[in-house]
């Protein structure tokens, strides 16, 4: 067989791999952090079948057909969601071409779901899903608009049936951007979101009126007030993007007003406002390694935002605002702790949390029998930098080791040594 | 002391040098023909005492380490590294059992300063995009000092750094090499006697930046054209002030302030400090190198140097690299996690680097991550030695390896007490010495610096609650 053809099968295989029929599994030995009720279990076996955790435990019995995965010495957790992605809309960051998150024109703001635009053949995803990151939120994004759209949740795992729920959440964006977005002041960015939701709740009541065009005239058009009806029944989570604490105060405001289910995103001074976060039980997603005033609006931004948010009973997310590298977020949770922030509290923020942010734990986020089975062995603690993923599963699925990057390593390893060829081996044929 | 010898990485069969050699063609020692700095360091170290630090992991940034060391500093040098050293009488003695010494680190790729926190226009001056030549800048006359990020930097165990001019230009200009202790000036920062870099850069950046105005140069032809005819116009102005230098009679020729700089570099005594991604441009660019008789000190960025290590080691030029980052732009598609420890392991000089105001703060954790990933596809590589990855090899980048980048007698003392394993997530920086003086400590809040520009915001000050 050439050589290179293997090369392609290979890469194939590392796109798309998505067996006809999941295997069972039975992962044993292991150090498991459930995060479900049962905690923390040791040397714990993970049944899995059919795309679900059949069974966690210390004493379960494994099936005659499992294969077994030893994770003895090792530690096993939920999967890495990532709770505001641009996976599959994102593949050279300045390569326009390669871009479909953000929308230039206001045609559509609340409507925008950029979910069709996405890619799941995207090279960015396996380079991301065998360092364990196995789910995602996609976030759209707008150039013109505080109303930036909607946004979906995805599997990793494959190129068919991987949108799980679609739209999860609308996404706004206030503070700065909304400042510039509204023509040059905060307040316009206000009262721009206040104008679309006094139209859509309108609109929701007279449909009928509209169609035959005898209501008054709207701000914005038919399917952006149809995108904000399950938002203002509370139906659908409002992200909103803030990092100054007076622009959270704002949102809070705009929340309490309007009944909308909020999450900040950003917050890089929410610990200022920790109380009052804590009193409307919004949820904060945040990126735990930010502490320097980059902007105005973040003179408050500290390593101990994640710690002071969790310690007032805020439910806390990690980002890190990179597609390509949303595995570095172990990393950043890992800093997050040592300011301050219990270690289980990190590895939750890193998976249950996004879940619960986001509706989604009924079916994901914990270990527990009849989830989804999307989990990784680590071969130590998840958020020291010399820990890997050993094995990582989705939705049942053992996820291949294979990535663009493992190929481009694999292809020049050999050639480190001082007997190599004088071409790498991939450039000779066979 | 047990000092554990040196593990050679990869294979004992890797024949190539482990480090840069010193490149010495070119080199000029002797006096410039032009007019001296007209920014002179008024750095001096602070006011420190004698200090033995004991019964730390000592890891010595020569590739050695020893475990329950000792590291004496004195006068602003390191006076002794060893085992069970006594303390005279009037030395401060640190109880170091427990945690990690490692040399101070050092990032040669740092625009604090010219882009400083907070990112706003009136403080962003990396970059004089209004010709593609501005090899007669220097980032120094940007930097301002009380940029935030110098102190977090600080923090996260940065001793000393380089700051470069943007990447938008052919020759972005001279960079500035600091030593990172707070200071109202810049010339109080500047790092004695530490050779300029100029600074110039391959590839998309600067065919995009004059491309899009219609102007030269819009390719990557245009981009080599661009640097050729600067460095023969440089050659032949070098030459006049040559000339006139032999008998320094009549009129001097007219200062260029651009052909100055590459003519300082032809002359070895400005380093070239040159962004480029990919395998290809940084084969080309050691060609026009050797055409135009200059030393390339470092690729920096350099995310295809794991396909070149042996080139670039042949030619005596750094690779200097991040950890991870890849994908943000066509000439990063082919980025991977083993950048480093490839290079290293391919007999090439391998450095870290964050070209970022928050990754400056970890470059422990960067260099520990690229570690990992290279022992994980068995390039079996000691931790001591990755530890070069952030001290000696960026000192080398910089010129400056004789007098700071590791722990040896008689070199400044710019040393870092890591609370635990500095490859390790939870470690942070304990107490930074800067020529022996502790200008951070996480338990002092008097040793834990604040810009001018952070007073006031969170405080009353600032309109806070009453």
């Amino acid at each position: 067989m050439n050589r290179n053809y293997l090369y392609i099968a290979l890469a194939l295989a590392g796109l798309s791999a998505v067996p006809a029929r999941a295997d069972t599994y039975a992962i044993t030995g292991g150090t498991v952090y459930t995060l479900g009720a049962a905690g923390k279990l040791e040397h714990a076996t993970v049944i899995v079948r059919d795309g679900k955790i059949a069974a966690v435990g210390a004493d379960v019995a494994i099936p005659a057909d499992a294969k077994r995965i030893d994770a003895t010495g090792k530690l096993v957790t939920p999967g890495i969601i990532d709770p505001e992605s641009a996976f599959g809309l994102d593949e050279v960051d300045a390569v326009s071409q390669t871009q479909d998150g953000t929308l230039t024109s206001t045609r559509y703001t609340a409507a925008f779901d950029p979910t069709a635009g996405i890619n799941p053949r995207s090279m960015v995803i396996p380079v991301n899903r065998i360092e364990g990151v196995t789910r995602a939120v996609v976030a759209p994004g707008s150039d013109s608009s505080v109303l930036q759209g909607r946004g979906s949740v995805i599997s990793l795992d494959g190129v068919q049936g991987y949108v799980l729920k679609d739209p999860v959440a609308l996404f706004v964006t206030l503070g700065e951007a909304g400042q510039k977005l509204a023509g040059g002041a905060r307040g316009g960015a206000l009262e721009s979101l206040r104008e679309a939701f006094e139209d859509a709740k309108d609109y929701g009541v007279n449909r009928a009126a509209y169609d035959k065009a005898g209501r008054r005239a709207y701000a914005l058009s038919r399917p952006d007030l149809e995108a904000l009806q399950p938002v203002l029944k509370g139906e659908l989570p409002v992200v909103v993007q803030v990092d100054r604490a007076s622009d959270i105060e704002a949102a809070l405001a705009l929340g309490a007003e309007f009944r909308l289910k909020l999450i900040v995103s950003g917050g890089a001074e929410a610990w200022m406002v920790v109380d009052e976060l804590a009193k409307a039980k919004v949820p904060v997603i945040l990126n735990p390694a930010r502490d320097l005033p980059e902007a105005f609006e973040s003179l408050g931004a500290s390593f101990e935002d994640a710690a002071r948010l969790q310690k007032a009973g805020v439910l806390i997310a990690f980002e890190t605002g990179d597609s390509h590298k949303s595995w570095n977020v172990r990393q950043f949770g890992g800093i997050a702790v040592a300011n301050g922030l219990p270690w289980i509290e990190a590895v939750k923020a890193m998976s249950l949390n996004p879940a619960r942010i986001y509706g989604l734990d009924k079916n994901v986020g914990s270990l527990e029998a009849g989830k989804d089975a999307d989990l990784v062995v680590w071969s130590g603690d998840p958020l020291e930098l010399t820990t890997f993923a050993d094995a990582v599963f989705i939705r049942g699925k053992l996820v291949p080791m294979v990535s663009r990057q493992t190929e481009l390593r694999d292809r020049y390893l050999p050639y480190l040594k001082a007997d190599a060829p004088a071409l790498p081996p991939a450039y000779q044929r066979d | 002391m047990s000092i554990r010898p040196l593990v050679l990485a990869f294979s004992a069969a890797a024949v190539f040098a482990l480090c840069a050699p010193a490149f010495s063609a070119g080199q000029d020692d002797s006096p410039s023909e032009f007019p001296p700095d007209p920014f002179p360091s008024t750095y001096q170290p602070l006011p420190s005492v004698p200090t033995l630090i004991q019964h730390v992991t000592l890891y010595t940034g020569t590739g050695e380490e020893a475990d329950d060391g000792d590291v004496l500093l004195k006068d602003g040098k390191v006076a002794a590294v060893g085992k069970g050293l006594k303390a005279d009488p009037g030395v401060l003695v640190i109880d170091g059992t427990g945690k990690f010494v490692t040399p101070g680190i050092i990032d040669v790729h740092s625009h604090l300063g010219v882009y400083p926190s907070p990112a706003v226009d009136a403080l962003s001056d990396g970059n004089e995009l209004t010709n593609p030549n501005t090899a007669n800048v220097r980032a120094e006359n940007s930097v301002w000092p009380q940029d935030p990020g110098f102190n977090t930097a600080r923090a996260g165990g940065v001793t000393t750094l380089e700051i470069l001019p943007g990447s938008g230009n052919l020759f972005g200009g001279r960079s500035v090499v600091l030593k990172n202790v707070p200071s109202v000036t810049t010339e109080g920062m500047k790092f004695p006697d530490a050779p300029y870099g100029l600074k110039m850069a391959c590839g998309e950046n600067p065919k995009r930046v004059y491309g899009s105005k219609g102007q030269f140069p819009s390719t990557l032809m245009g981009d080599v054209a661009g640097y050729r005819q600067a460095w023969a116009e440089a050659q032949s102005y070098d030459a006049q002030w040559k000339a006139w230098e032999k008998t320094r009679t009549g009129t001097p020729p007219a200062r260029d302030l651009k052909l100055e700089t590459l003519a300082e570099v032809l002359n070895g005594r400005v380093r070239v400090q040159m962004h480029c991604y990919r395998a290809n441009e940084m084969a080309t660019m050691l060609d026009v190198a050797k055409e135009f008789h200059y030393h390339i000190a470092a690729f920096h960025h350099a995310v295809e140097a794991y396909k070149i290590p042996k080139l670039l080691a042949a030619n005596g030029t750094c690779a200097v690299m991040w950890a991870d980052w890849w994908g943000f732009k066509m000439e990063a598609w082919d980025g991977i996690r083993e950048n480093l420890p490839m290079v290293d392991a391919g007999g090439a000089c391998a450095t870290i680097h964050s070209d970022d105001q928050n990754g400056i703060q970890r470059l422990n954790q960067e260099t520990a991550k690229a570690w990992a990933a290279g022992n994980r596809v068995g390039l079996n590589i000691s931790e001591a030695r990755a530890i070069e990855w952030m001290t000696l090899n960026p000192a080398k980048v910089l010129g400056i390896d004789a007098k700071t980048g590791s722990l040896e007698p008689g070199k400044m003392a710019d040393v870092v007490l890591w609370t635990g394993n500095p490859f390790s997530v939870y470690s942070k920086a304990e107490k930074v010495f800067i020529d022996g003086a502790v200008v951070y400590d996480r338990d002092d809040p008097k040793l834990q610096p604040r810009s001018d520009f952070e007073l006031g915001k969170l405080g009353q000050a600032a309109g806070g609650a009453l």
